[in-house]
């Protein structure tokens, strides 16, 4: 759709992380995941009168480790708060968080700026039985408490981001940032990463600000694109009609791509924070300090850095390796099993090819340790082509086949007959015959138009199935033509 | 058998040591004794004859009356609230626990005003409880039935909580010992919450050594309790006669200016600060100057926090839950349809049955003190003016070692007299609510009876000793002297 106006988008994220810790935030309760209901539950979590909560050490170290990387300042005191709302997945009638006095703030992930990151609780489960999944017109509603008292960090960034390509692409850096920390399974689908945005428009260049909305439930990397670009869309039309934007909260709907308005009663704020009297304020020790910094792991920028330095990728090739730690594993693990094959041409075909193969494949998500193709296999594919074994065009069917079926790249080569001609005689007769059967062709290179030889090469190839080099068969018919 | 529920428990640990006294036959004489409870101190009483567990320990098998703030685990815990009826912890608070691995056994679950809010225990969902000096009046509160219970030798000793005076109050009006150690000397796990950062247990006892002994037992570091320190040194039997070397200072605004104080009570103060210097302490006026606006503050910051720590009686995990049609149903399964409409209604409900007038009227004040646009006018002030009376005991301590007041204005007033006026009723706290807001330890003692203003029948009188925090051992040491000098020995009337 196309605005008579042109607007900027300004767009913020609040980012819920899961700590992947042994026990809740504030109880001796496992964490679990798709366990039974309410087996995972004591005093503490089921809000018990009279029970008290303690401080998880381990969330706390967690959540340094995400500040540290996050490049925060951390706060050498911070305090836990208490927010109040009724609902059944909340059983003590408020939930603890942190407010004005936040773990850490003013940090910076890529060219994002974090506004803050706090330690707090996650809510119970209610599970809505009967029509939508949500309360209205659902028949029953049940609780599960064992997710209750989950630890989360919350992350804010800055409304830094102008696009729903960018805000993916953040979430995503974000997201292999925290799983290269290991302190979470930083999984959409599940719940363990859950990405809110706070969207606005506003005509281009205007100074101010427009009025915001925010945006929930985006539960993939696709969803909150679309879901952004959807509400982007929305506020475009919105004040291309002379109205205003309002103040509200949608719901995603992941069926239909659409926004839903919440109802004001669902997200009445005013939550009546106080600090919370029952814990002592959260003061990391030098020695936590200390011990977080050093359990940091190569972070993506780094490891973008290393890529580009040490194993001389381009720069393009290293940042999308690097900022995608799902493929950067897969790449790691290919380069340690590579016999020979060059860093950089295992690199292109793990970023350019199989990426590309994957998303053909997989709905626009290009997951590769959930594919067929081994790193294995893709190493020995790259290190085929390297060897002139086969050509590209073959060895981009050998990988057509990896991904449909898996299994040894050499195997499928020599079934299907794709190695590279070695033998000349071959390929001469070959080169001899479609010079002969593009008689035009043939003389306009020989005139002088050296692009005139694409229906000859063309030729070849059909004939040799694309077992022939590309560059050796344009080499013979000039050869051959004499030019 | 009478001559035994006479005896101090110390005493009678003494005997039981010395093999003169079996355990199950101190306990069994408290268990039958509270079988004919006529001043409802109990909500909950053991069997004559249930004594079992531990006997050995520093507290060998000895009865307690357990505040029903407590939680005891198979033992109903109501809070005093109708919406806790029925309700059985599936855990004990760590106080009890504490008490228990020291061999003490629970005699009973004692009354006490809802959730502790209130100074009469006429706020109980369970009915009221009889102050035993006269049964017209109340034994104050919160922790009324435990006050109760000592004085009328329905137990040898009781544990209570005090957040503005819960312990101190009811102990002065029934004349018994009662003591608020310092925040954080004693776990608040398994204590129900009304106002987090002011609650404290404590003991109510017949004399100064069953409260060092009490406090004893049950203070420490308790990993449930994020906010417990114990008591560093822990705590000593009391066993000084003199005072000869302290300070004791009289802070004018809680003692000869005190909102409401009656004749009789100033009159027993000042015999008691002539004590003082008869023991060799030197007594000499100071000022507390923002413990004027103490209720103004604790009323705006306890029930603040009261609103949050009572959101969980919600109807959905325990304790009572209000039908569809307004019916109440126990426990959890019963068929309310969960649309957001019946949601809100099963809250209110719920809420409505189950909370008395006096809970609700602090969650209500609690909820507007904490609202947005609202917060820094009155929940911020209070913290300020909290601050500011904390600061004020400071500077006092750099003169003196203690300082003391009348624990209440008045001596214990009849049934119904500020029920229909709760601002009267809160301005019984007026000496007492200082202290926890600036966290301190404070003990009263039985000091003299006097008449009511307007005449009436000779009632106790309490003197409240404040010290700076965690000075518990040196508390006890000054209550102890004071108490051999006053040698107080009044009992309750027998007829009741």
């Amino acid at each position: 759709m196309n605005h008579p106006n042109e607007y900027e988008a300004v767009i913020g994220l609040e980012i819920h992380v899961q700590l992947s810790t042994r026990t809740k935030m504030f109880c001796g309760c496992a964490l679990s995941f798709g366990d039974e209901p309410n087996v995972h539950t004591c005093p503490v979590c089921l809000a018990h009168p009279g029970s008290l909560p303690t401080v998880n050490e381990q969330a706390v170290r967690y959540a340094l480790q995400i500040a540290l990387a996050l490049d925060c300042e951390v706060a050498p005191r911070s305090i836990f708060h208490r927010k109040s709302y009724f609902y059944p997945d909340n059983p003590k009638g408020y939930q603890i968080t942190q407010y004005d006095e936040p773990l850490a703030t003013d940090g910076r992930l890529g060219d994002v700026r974090v506004h803050r990151a706090h330690l707090e609780e996650d809510a119970a489960k209610t599970i809505h039985v009967g029509s939508s999944g949500r309360i209205h017109g659902s028949a029953q509603s049940l609780v599960d408490f064992n997710r209750g008292g989950t630890p989360l960090v919350e992350i804010v960034t800055e409304p830094d981001l102008k696009s729903p390509e960018e805000a993916r692409e953040w979430a995503q850096l974000l997201r292999t940032t925290i799983r290269q920390l290991g302190v979470s399974d930083v999984n959409m689908e599940e719940g363990s990463l859950r990405v809110d945005a706070n969207v606005s428009i506003k005509p281009a260049g205007a100074p101010e600000l427009g009025t915001k909305t925010e945006l929930k439930n985006m539960n993939s990397f696709r969803f909150l694109e679309r879901g952004i670009a959807a509400e982007l869309e929305r506020q475009a039309a919105v004040l291309d009609a002379g109205e205003e934007v309002l103040q509200e909260t949608f719901h995603f709907d992941p069926r239909t791509g659409s926004l839903t308005a919440l109802r004001s009663k669902e997200y009445a704020d005013d939550y009546r924070y106080f600090q919370e009297p029952d814990l002592v304020p959260l003061a990391p020790t030098q020695e936590m300090l200390e011990e977080a910094r050093a359990a940091l792991p190569e972070l993506p920028a780094q490891r973008r850095d290393r890529y580009a330095s040490q194993l001389g990728l381009p720069a393009d090739t290293a940042k999308q390796l690097a900022f995608d730690a799902e493929l950067a594993d897969f790449f790691e693990r290919a380069l340690a099993t590579a016999d020979g094959a060059e860093p950089r041409t295992i690199a292109i075909w793990v970023t350019g090819e199989l990426v590309a193969r994957l998303r053909e494949a997989g709905d626009g998500e290009a997951d590769p340790a959930s594919s067929k193709v081994t790193p294995q296999a893709l190493a020995a594919l790259a290190g085929m082509v390297e060897a002139k074994r086969v050509t590209t065009g073959a060895a981009r069917r050998v990988l057509a086949t990896l991904v449909a079926e898996g299994g040894d790249p050499a195997s499928i080569v020599e079934r299907e007959g794709l190695a590279q001609m070695s033998d000349s005689s071959e390929l001469d007769a070959i080169v001899a015959a479609a010079i002969e059967a593009e008689p035009g062709a043939a003389e306009k290179v020989r005139g002088g138009n050296p692009k005139a030889i694409g229906p000859i090469v063309g030729a070849v190839m059909r004939e040799t199935k694309g077992r022939a080099d590309g560059g050796e068969v344009t080499r013979l018919i000039r050869e051959k033509l004499g030019v | 058998m009478t001559e035994l529920l006479e005896l101090t428990a110390g005493q009678a640990l003494e005997r039981i040591r010395a093999g003169e006294l079996s355990s199950d036959e101190y306990f069994d004489a408290y268990a039958e004794a509270v079988v004919s409870d006529e001043l409802g101190a109990y909500l909950w009483r053991a069997e004559p004859g249930s004594a079992n567990g531990a006997e050995g320990g520093p507290l060998s098998g000895a009865p307690i009356a357990v505040k029903d703030l407590f939680c005891t685990e198979g033992i109903q815990t109501t809070a005093g609230s109708r919406i806790l009826e029925g309700y059985r912890p599936p855990y004990t608070a760590t106080a009890v626990r504490r008490l228990a691995k020291a061999g003490a056994r629970v005699l009973g679950k004692t009354n006490m005003d809802e959730f502790a809010m209130g100074s009469s225990n006429e706020n109980s969902g369970y009915g009221p409880v009889r102050n035993p000096w006269d049964p017209g009046r109340v034994p104050g509160g919160s922790s009324g039935g435990s006050a109760a219970a000592v004085a009328g030798r329905l137990a040898p000793w009781a544990i209570g909580t005090d957040t503005g005076g819960s312990i101190r109050q009811p102990a002065s009006l029934c004349g018994v010992v009662g003591m608020k150690p310092t925040y954080g000397a004693i776990s608040r796990y398994g204590m129900v919450a009304f106002a987090s950062s002011l609650d404290q247990c404590g003991p109510l006892t017949r004399d100064v050594t069953d409260a060092a002994i009490l406090l004893r037992a049950m203070e420490g570091r308790d990993p449930c309790d994020s906010t417990s320190v114990g008591i560093d040194g822990g705590v000593e039997l009391p066993s000084r006669t003199d005072l000869k070397g302290l300070r004791f200072g009289v802070p004018r605004e809680l003692s000869a200016d005190a909102e409401g104080i009656e004749a009789g009570v100033t009159e027993v103060f000042g015999r008691m600060l002539g004590l003082i210097g008869d023991l060799g302490g030197e007594v000499d006026e100071c000022e507390l100057p923002h413990s004027r606006h103490g209720i103004s503050a604790y009323y705006v910051l306890a029930p603040a926090e009261a609103s949050a720590n009572l959101a969980r009686y919600d109807g959905v995990r325990y304790g009572l839950r209000a039908g569809p049609s307004g019916e109440v149903e126990g426990g959890l399964g019963d068929g309310v349809a969960p649309a957001e409409t019946a949601l809100v209604s099963m809250y209110e409900r719920t809420r409505a049955l189950g909370f008395g007038p006096e809970v609700k009227r602090r969650i209500m004040l609690g909820t507007y003190a904490l609202s947005s646009g609202y917060y820094e006018a009155y929940y911020g002030r209070a913290q300020r003016v909290r601050t500011k009376i904390a600061e004020d005991f400071a500077t006092a301590f750099e003169r003196f070692d203690y300082l003391v007041t009348p624990t209440s204005p008045t001596v214990a007033f009849k049934l119904g007299a500020r029920a229909e006026n709760p601002l009267a009723m809160y301005m019984s706290d007026y000496c007492t609510v200082p202290m926890p807001l600036a966290g301190l330890p404070a003990i009263s003692i039985p000091a003299g009876l006097t008449a009511p203003d307007g005449g009436g029948p000779q009632l106790p009188v309490g003197l409240q000793i404040a010290s700076p925090a965690f000075m518990e051992s040196g508390l006890l040491d000054v209550a102890y002297a004071l108490e051999g000098a006053i040698g107080f020995d009044a009992k309750p009337r027998g007829d009741m």
